[in-house]
């Protein structure tokens, strides 16, 4: 058993031949340029003789027969002249046969064949039939490949195809058909059984020098597709079921991924469209490490472009109802394929919804199906792990936003929750943020509180903590980034009718409270400036409400603020909430609400006096009480007096003097304001600054 | 040519032509020494007419005992030499015994003529034709010169003809069914037919189908075979798979063949075989060999 000892001897094989042809064409050409057909016959038969190696792997192989081939254009010219050498084209059909060697007799019997179509003494099938029946006697991979690709090469022209000049009688398409089938059949064969002959090579080194030799094969189908005479009821009737049933027959993965990856690119999109059925229907019988996925996105690449290309297309992609074709294959396949992993299912699912999403883009049933049966195979199977599937998982859902820039439509998919689902909880949150971004990009706003709702259950890997996560893990960057893109979320909810706001506002609030002490500081804020511009809105209105149960007022709103507010308390943050209450008692305020306002201030009091402590913040608080404060004109005598007294003192407990003076002179505005229904007590204002001097 | 017995010079040339001779097809015939000439061709039951003329050599005058004429069918065995057993043999009296001056010439005619076997010349066995004129002369020897020409015998194609057909293998390695269209075929014939493979277990490297050529000479104890293969004809390049069907078509007329001889006088038989050879990856041959049946085809028919 010898193994190829390396190019060096290749090559010097390879230079040996070259030089065997070199050496017969000499003789070959001095006997043409005599007309010496006896000598001419003997010296090409020899040179082709070199050809009969063994040694030459298809590379080397290949330059080899280029030699030859080149020579026996030559050669043919030379038979074509009768004249020259006196014999006729059908006695030198025979003549050629006197060879003693099979190939290079093969080899001159094709070249003669050519000669004979050519003169129309016999029909072109005929002929045709002939060779293509007597190459069966090479039955060596790479010998008999090259000899059936010479005679492709040489009959290409010659075919008795409609409207040619070789065109017969009879069914003369078919005759052509049938000769370029065989060939094609044969050679195929050919070419997965050179795995099986000369020493034993490494696999990967075998592949290579197979797919050298795929486009010899290949080119059959190429050449059916160029017949004129191929109407897309032969491709139907004949080309495809024989083309798949050798496809199929020869179990061979490399051939098979070749091969339907060629019918896809050779025939007319539309032929693919009316015989969806057939096509898809080899798939589930293919080997099972054949690349599946790659030639169906393939497909359903080249139809899209089709059904792109032209309107008037589309009816008919409805009518062989193509979509639910692929999306039956696929089950199929995903069926068929017990061993596929997870990933490759997947990855065929989002080539199916891009399909969907391109030809069909106004079928959102469509795309929930996709989505739908691919929650049925994640189901089936364990959690996922692997990161190329959640990788397809995360295209799968990205590609309806991306195709629709408006998040209403994705959220209308039944199906795209449970997807997500069963994302691990880190891709889950990615995906959530996906979503968010897909809508500050297309600047989308979410308008109804059942949106809402289905918007929060999809982002809730942000909201809240998954079971079993662990909050800490993650990075505080990350988490401020998350929280911030909630933030800016909530701006994004908005509706014009002030009842369906409230709503939405509720709904925003019921997520949010399960999100614990880490989000709230980010998230009740936007609520709560959400809910504030609603009491903007709802102050320009008049306050009639006819028809509506239960109407939206500010009362209530601020009622609902409260509650909203006092959740910081658990967290806890009270400046953030001191804050927040006093935002909320000066839209009170403005809304002339006194009870309100007075209960926010009285709110933001007690936190002030309970929770907080430290020197520096109170310092900022009680001035933005005292501010706030000031601004206010709703309050009566009494209520004013109680929070100012308060303000005041407050000021003058500040731990630093400097502070105390700077408060309480900051209080005096409060005795003092400056417009015409200000109160303006001097008395008062003097006792304060002679309260601080001292 | 002269065979002198006895005499250093020629005493005379001898020139034997035919009647027809200008019209006859010639075909050529390797003679003993090597050297090919071209004679005239015969076939069984035709007329061999002529002429011969006699003369002498530098005018001296012949003597003789009588002139005569004998058209001899002769099969000589090699390992026998010399030794020629006559199948055939007939005679004319051109003279009687007399004195040659100058040149003369006899007329001559063999009629329908029994030439049932044809000229052949094989590995140890010659079948020939001859014309032997021998003008007798007692003392002096007799001056003798020979003619050879070719007999072959055409016939009609034959009325019964099957095909062979057969399945044959080795139990477990290889089973081939091979068809040939024939078993009688004539010179010129093309061999048309099949190998289909059944079974196979081994790495066949080519398959060729060979002509051989069979010539038995003697009888009994002392039988000679010589066995020639004249064609070595590829059918197969490469290893075929279970279902392979690999077509046969090899023609016969760029060989020498003759047809198949069978039981000559008791003397020789020639006979014909194809032998389908098959040769594995180690160079191991498998083969199976098969009588055909050789014939001439009459020409007009």
């Amino acid at each position: 058993m010898m193994i190829a000892d390396g190019i060096e001897d290749e090559e010097k094989w390879l230079a040996e031949g070259i030089a065997g042809i070199q050496h017969n064409a000499f003789y070959l050409h001095r006997a043409v340029d005599s007309n010496n057909l006896r000598e001419a016959l003997k010296y090409s038969a020899q040179l082709l003789s070199e050809l009969r190696t063994s040694r030459l792997s298809p590379h080397k192989y290949y330059e080899l027969y280029m030699r030859a081939f080149d020579e026996l254009r030559r050669l043919e010219m030379f038979f074509k002249d009768e004249e020259r050498h006196g014999c006729s084209v059908l006695d030198l059909y025979e003549l050629v046969q006197h060879a003693g060697n099979v190939l290079p007799r093969l080899y001159l019997l094709c070249t003669v064949g050519s000669v004979y179509i050519k003169s129309k003494e016999a029909p072109a099938k005929d002929v045709l039939k002939d060779l293509v029946e007597m190459c069966r006697s090479v039955q060596h991979p790479i010998r008999g490949l090259f000899l059936r690709s010479y005679l492709a090469q040489i009959s290409r022209d010659k075919l008795p195809d409609i409207g040619s000049e070789y065109e017969g009688d009879g069914d003369t398409v078919m005759d052509a058909v049938d000769f370029v089938l065989q060939n094609f059949t044969e050679m195929n064969k050919l070419w997965v059984r050179m795995q099986h002959q000369g020493p034993i090579r490494v696999k990967e080194k075998l592949d290579k020098e197979r797919s050298e030799l795929r486009d010899l094969v290949g080119k059959n189908l190429h050449v059916l597709s160029q017949i004129e005479g191929v109407d897309l009821e032969i491709y139907k009737d004949t080309v495809l079921p024989r083309v798949l049933e050798q496809v199929v027959n020869c179990k061979d993965e490399l051939a098979q991924h070749y091969l339907m990856d060629c019918i896809i690119q050779v025939f007319p999109d539309e032929y693919h469209l009316q015989t969806l059925e057939t096509l898809l229907g080899a798939f589930p019988q293919l080997q099972p490490a054949v690349d599946i996925k790659t030639v169906l996105s393939q497909l359903m690449d080249r139809l899209s472009n089709y059904a792109a290309s032209s309107a008037e297309v589309l009816p008919e992609f409805l009518q062989v109802e193509a979509f639910a074709k692929l999306s039956n294959a696929i089950g199929k396949v995903i069926e068929a394929q017990v061993e596929m992993p997870v990933v490759g299912a997947i990855s065929l699912y989002v080539s199916l919804l891009t399909f969907a999403l391109r030809v069909h883009s106004d079928r959102l049933d469509y795309v929930d199906q996709v989505l739908g049966a691919c929650v049925k195979k994640l189901s089936g199977s364990p959690k996922l792990e692997d990161n190329k599937a959640t990788k397809q998982v995360v295209a799968l859902l990205t590609a309806p936003l991306e195709k629709y820039n408006d998040i209403d439509t994705a959220l209308t998919l039944s199906n795209y929750p449970h997807v997500m689902d069963h994302l691990d909880a880190g891709t889950n949150k990615i995906m959530a943020m996906v979503l968010i971004q897909s809508i500050m990009k297309y600047n989308t706003c979410v308008s109804t509180a059942e949106k809402v709702d289905v918007l929060f259950e999809l982002i809730k890997g942000l909201i809240k903590d998954i079971d079993g996560t662990l909050a800490d893990e993650l990075d505080e960057e990350d988490f401020k980034e998350e929280q911030n893109s909630v933030a800016r979320l909530v701006h994004m909810l908005y509706n014009d009718d002030p009842e369906e706001m409230l709503q939405i506002i509720c709904t925003v609030r019921k997520h949010i409270m399960a999100g614990g002490p880490k989000r709230l500081p980010f998230t009740v804020p936007p609520l709560v400036f959400s809910a504030l511009k609603l009491v903007r809105r709802l102050q320009g209105l008049d306050g009639e409400v006819a028809g509506e149960e239960v109407p939206a007022t500010p009362r209530k709103i601020f009622q609902l603020l409260n509650q909203i507010i006092e959740a910081l308390s658990n967290v806890p943050s009270p400046e953030l909430a001191l804050r927040l209450y006093l935002q909320c008692a000066e839209a009170a305020n403005d809304c002339d609400l006194e009870p309100v306002a007075y209960e926010f201030f009285t709110q933001a009091f007690v936190l002030y006096e309970e929770e907080v402590a430290d020197s520096k913040a109170q310092v900022t608080s009680i001035h933005l009480i005292i501010g706030t404060l000031q601004r206010m004109n709703a309050f009566g005598v009494e209520n004013r007096d109680t929070l100012t007294h308060k303000a005041t003192g407050y000021s003058a407990k500040l731990l630093k003097k400097p502070d105390q003076c700077r408060a309480v002179y900051a209080c005096s505005h409060l005795f003092w304001v400056d417009d015409q229904d200000g109160i303006k007590d001097g008395e008062r204002f003097k006792l304060i600054f002679r309260h601080n001097w001292t | 040519m002269n065979y002198i017995l006895g005499a250093f010079k020629p005493a005379c040339h001898i020139s034997i032509t035919f009647s027809d001779g200008k019209s006859r097809k010639q075909v050529p015939l390797k003679k003993e020494n090597g050297q090919t000439v071209m004679v005239p061709l015969f076939q069984s039951q035709e007329n061999i007419s002529g002429k011969i003329s006699i003369e002498p050599v530098s005018g001296k005058k012949v003597e003789h005992n009588g002139i005569k004429v004998e058209l001899l069918g002769q099969i000589e065995m090699y390992f026998d030499r010399n030794n020629f057993y006559d199948f055939t043999s007939l005679v004319r009296e051109l003279d009687v015994p007399g004195e040659i001056y100058e040149r003369k010439t006899y007329p001559f005619e063999f009629s329908t003529v029994e030439m049932p076997y044809e000229t052949y010349n094989g590995v140890n066995v010659r079948l020939r034709y001859i014309l032997k004129v021998t003008i007798s002369r007692g003392y002096a020897g007799s001056i003798v010169e020979y003619q050879d020409f070719v007999v072959r015998n055409y016939g009609p194609p034959p009325s019964i003809n099957n095909s062979i057909k057969m399945e044959v293998g080795i139990e477990d390695c290889l089973h081939i069914e091979f068809e040939y269209n024939k078993s009688k075929y004539h010179l010129k014939d093309v061999i048309i037919g099949k190998i289909y493979f059944l079974l196979v277990r081994i790495k066949i490297k080519n398959m060729d189908l060979e002509i051989r050529r069979r010539e038995s000479t003697g009888s009994g104890a002392n039988t000679h075979v010589e066995t020639e293969t004249l064609a070595k004809f590829e059918l197969m390049d490469g290893a075929p798979v279970r279902g392979e069907s690999i077509p046969i078509r090899l023609f016969l007329s760029p060989y020498e063949l003759t047809p198949t001889y069978r039981n000559i006088n008791n003397k020789f038989s020639v006979k014909y075989y194809l032998n389908l050879v098959l040769v594995d990856e180690e160079d191991r041959r498998y083969f199976k060999q098969q009588e055909i049946t050789m014939f001439r085809l009459g020409e007009t028919s």
